[in-house]
């Protein structure tokens, strides 16, 4: 056969774009299966919480315990370094706008339940130079801890000490390990999920279920008919720190 | 003409035979490539070994898998991953992936250690020896 050097570059050229796109197909053909929500999921657009002080005052003990087991959350024992996702503080803390030095003693001393508000307008999601933390679509304030760096900006735009931060690796202060769920590492920080992992399973958060007398309730704000919304449209509550325009989620009935 | 040959050469030689050694030594010896058990338990009760995905797939794209499902269910809120043959599977690597390969020992490590890549899976995700 005879090749002339015409014929022998357009072989060469067609040969050589196969190459170049040889290894596109595989990567085309590399999308395998199909994702989908959980069937059995709790479903709502904005998630919030009521948390009735009234009801929980026994409750809050077994509601932290319940939260720090089911996400081996680490009792680290030192203040400095602790790692919690809900806690207690006394309303001088929380509240702290709305305090007087006439209030009344009980009102002051009492131990108030505090996690994560999951903020309309979340000042660590904004501040996250990674967007390891970002708002779900159901109003979730959620972590990637896959992505979290441990620059702590998150911790310094939380204005409700909502964050941790692991300063050394938090295996060893695991008490019980949940197998179904994650540690975190040393040089991640961690928060309150809202537990997402339970409402993908149509279970409700983890305090909610250990307050047995309804002091913790979750829901939907966008549908005036679930609990949240019933409670907020027929009693007062209040939030941690409204003048901050974060607009928390998380309503307190004192 | 070459100046100083003798001592060029030896040299030469020398360095040849240092950067060689190893090859030489190994010469004909393959070295044997990782053997995964797949004799756990779970695995044992199924009856069959298939994996979500075939298995040539999941040997080379395993890592791109749980890469995607970590968006899906993080970003996403999706859990449910359903393969080519419509099954459907809980996207986690601790639960469900670690359900079958319970002997992440002799499965994950056994490829890893023989590649010598350090996946940081384990420093969160709770492998099944942790828990006892």
């Amino acid at each position: 056969m005879n090749i002339n050097r015409r014929k022998f570059l357009k072989v060469g050229g067609v040969l050589a774009l196969g190459l170049s796109i040889a290894p596109v197909s595989g990567v085309l053909a590399g999308v395998k299966g199909k994702y989908m929500p959980n069937s059995k999921a709790l479903t709502g657009k904005n998630w919030a919480m009521v948390i009735d002080m009234k009801k929980l005052d026994q409750d809050i003990d077994a509601c932290i315990t319940a939260c720090h087991k089911e996400h081996n959350v680490p009792d680290i024992g030192n203040k400095k370094e602790e790692v919690k996702w809900a806690w207690t503080d006394k309303y001088g803390h929380l509240f702290h706008d709305n305090k007087h030095e006439y209030m009344n003693e009980e009102m002051e001393h009492k131990d108030f339940l505090a996690l994560c508000n999951h903020c309309e307008n979340p000042a660590c999601v904004r501040v996250c130079p990674t967007q390891a933390t970002f708002k779900s679509k159901d109003g979730i304030v959620m972590m990637d801890y896959h992505r979290c760096i441990g620059c702590r900006y998150c911790m310094a735009g939380c204005p409700y000490g909502a964050r941790s931060f692991n300063f050394k690796d938090p295996r060893p202060f695991i008490e019980e390990t949940n197998p179904a769920y994650p540690t975190r590492t040393k040089g991640v920080v961690e928060k309150c999920n809202f537990c997402v992992e339970r409402l993908a399973k149509g279970l409700i958060p983890a305090c909610a279920e250990a307050s047995k007398n309804g002091g913790i309730l979750f829901g939907d704000l966008e549908d005036p008919n679930s609990e949240v919304r019933k409670i907020l449209d027929t009693q007062f509550t209040v939030q941690r720190r409204p003048s901050l325009g974060t607009k928390p989620k998380v309503f307190y009935i004192l | 003409m070459m100046f100083n040959s003798r001592n060029i050469i030896i040299g030469l030689i020398i360095f040849v035979g240092i950067f060689t050694f190893p090859f030489v030594l190994s010469a004909g010896k393959a070295n044997e490539a990782p053997k995964l058990s797949l004799d756990t338990p779970v695995i044992n009760e199924l009856g069959t070994e298939e994996c979500l995905l075939d298995t040539e797939y999941m040997r080379s794209n395993h890592m791109q898998l749980l890469a995607d499902w970590k968006v899906e269910v993080v970003r996403n809120g999706n859990r449910v991953f359903v393969n080519d043959e419509g099954r459907e599977f809980n996207m986690s690597l601790q639960n469900t992936c670690l359900e079958c390969h319970s002997n992440k020992e002799e499965f994950c490590d056994a490829c890893h250690t023989y590649a010598e890549v350090d996946p940081n899976c384990w420093d969160c995700h709770v492998a099944p020896e942790v828990v006892k």
